[in-house]
């Protein structure tokens, strides 16, 4: 490394910016028809409510034709809002696709298997939409969460009030609080965070995880079993420490 | 307005048929107009308990397809006039059951009726989701055992997601516990949950404690529901079961160990 450290290293990074393979799904568009697409959107959510709930999704207009009429974005997205989807963004657009996108703040995209980047949509990008505040994603959970149910908070943090039984399991993006007996599944920080933890109140789970990082109930020492502890990683392994 | 009652467990072979059967009596006994519906539709077995299979000509199925009136389908009981039993195809399979069909039959049977008493088929299928589907109160019957305990919870947690009430954001289902086939002595060998264990696990409403017994082989041998043997363990615990129910305060018994008396201890028992 070249001698430039200097500056850099008195701060302590108080954040990185990498690329990470992120799991989006795509709206894929075939039509242009908003009416057809809501028609449809609505039969599909239907099937799968809870998998759709607070959804990212971007839309793919790859397979729309340039010369194809335009698309109302700004009903696209109310629709997709009104049906609980977070639209994020926009990919295989056409220029005129792109700049219609921006203009109801969805950010454009870009595909890896893109053979033909769009010229110079991609500095344009960055700038994030101003979105208003995001309401609060986290969710609190006052009843037991039995075993055979899930429980996923995309965005924010899960606090359950009660037991999670064994055979249950909860998520969320953000940390987890238990505050009854935790016996079944928690996953913490399931988009990739590392920084989220795990808190309960009384430790007997078949499995633990932070951001991909897991133990199971084996592998849990048994004086942290059965006593309030926090779980969070620490270079690259799971640290299970008592209250 | 009928009570709906689900007696349910997720597990089978747990009690959920004897429970039926001597809740629904005891109901009926204490003078409340009481039906109690088989839905193990497939696998007939309430109307050997309440002794009533000869006397069966039409059924549930029946009923839901507009085969027959509910007046003929129910059986009178002959040892209670309140008691009334609608039992089950043994003919068909549960795919006979509908959502629309058994809201039919039981929002009939609400207007005459104070209480209705579903029996579940175990699993977690068809059969045993539309049994629960309108109940206003669950019984889940477990035993002491790791599996059973296990399988009421996941049925807790399809109770709680997966019926009418919590469909429409009604007040929940009101769950209670009845723990079955106990037996102290395996417990304090500890070859057996205990109560406590079981309550820790689940965190229920206990409505009751039944020992294992005799009495309930014997009793379901001969079609008499077993809450009618007052001199049995079982029998009484049934009693007290349905007093509880009912809003009485009935002290817990048949969880510890008896005391052997002098006379057993000189003697053996």
């Amino acid at each position: 490394m070249p001698a430039t450290h200097s500056e850099t290293e008195k701060l302590s990074n108080a954040f990185e910016i990498k690329s990470g393979p992120v799991n989006l799904p795509l709206l894929k568009l075939l039509s242009t028809d908003v009416g057809a697409i809501s028609a449809q959107l609505r039969q599909k959510i239907r099937q799968a409510p809870d998998f759709f709930r607070n959804a990212p999704m971007a839309i793919d207009v790859h397979s729309i034709a340039e010369a194809a009429g335009e698309i109302d974005f700004i009903a696209l997205v109310r629709i997709m809002r009104d049906f609980g989807l977070t639209p994020v963004g926009l990919c295989g657009g056409h220029e005129r696709h792109n700049q219609a996108a921006q203009v109801v703040g969805l950010s454009v995209l870009s595909l890896a298997r893109h053979e033909t980047p769009p010229p110079q949509a991609q500095p344009a990008e960055t700038p994030k939409p101003k979105t208003p505040p995001e309401e609060m994603r986290s969710k609190i959970i006052e009843h037991p969460v039995r075993s055979g149910q899930r429980i996923y908070v995309a965005g924010g943090d899960l606090v359950v009030m009660s037991q999670v039984s064994a055979g249950a399991e909860i998520m969320a993006d953000g940390n987890i609080h238990v505050y009854g007996t935790l016996r079944g599944r928690a996953l913490a920080g399931v988009q990739g965070n590392l920084n989220c933890r795990i808190f309960c109140h009384d430790l007997q789970a078949e499995l633990v995880s932070v951001g991909g990082h897991y133990k199971i109930s084996e592998n849990i020492d048994d004086s942290l079993r059965g006593v309030p502890v926090q779980i969070f990683l620490q270079d690259q392994s799971l640290i299970i420490k008592r209250l | 307005m009928a009570r709906i009652i689900v007696v349910t467990s997720g597990k089978g072979g747990v009690g959920k048929t004897t429970t039926s059967a001597a809740l629904a009596m005891g109901l009926a006994l204490k003078g409340h107009r009481t039906a109690v519906i088989d839905f193990d539709v497939g696998l007939r077995n309430l109307d050997l308990i309440m002794g009533c299979e000869r006397r069966v000509v039409y059924d549930f199925v029946n009923v839901i397809n507009g085969e027959a009136t509910l007046n003929q389908a129910l059986i009178k009981d002959k040892r209670c006039d309140k008691l009334f039993i609608l039992p089950a195809s043994q003919t068909r399979d549960k795919e006979s059951l509908t959502v629309e069909g058994v809201g039919k039959v039981l929002e009939d049977l609400s207007k005459d009726f104070e209480y209705i008493v579903c029996d579940s088929p175990a699993g977690i299928e068809k059969g045993a989701t539309l049994a629960m589907y309108y109940a206003d109160d669950a019984i889940v019957v477990t035993n002491p055992e790791v599996s059973s305990v296990r399988d009421s919870d996941r049925m807790l947690g399809i109770l709680s997601s997966k019926s009418r009430r919590a469909e429409l954001g009604d007040e929940p289902i009101k769950e209670y516990l009845l723990l079955t086939r106990y037996c102290p002595q395996r417990v304090k060998l500890g070859e057996m949950l205990s109560v406590e264990d079981v309550q820790d696990i689940l965190s229920l409403h206990l409505l009751g404690v039944i020992p294992e017994s005799k009495a309930v082989l014997t009793a379901s041998n001969a079609g008499i529901p077993v809450i009618l043997d007052d001199k049995s363990d079982a029998g009484q615990a049934f009693s007290d079961v349905v007093r509880r129910y009912l809003g009485e305060h009935v002290t817990h018994r048949f969880i510890e160990l008896e005391k052997k008396g002098l006379f057993n201890r000189l003697f053996g028992g």
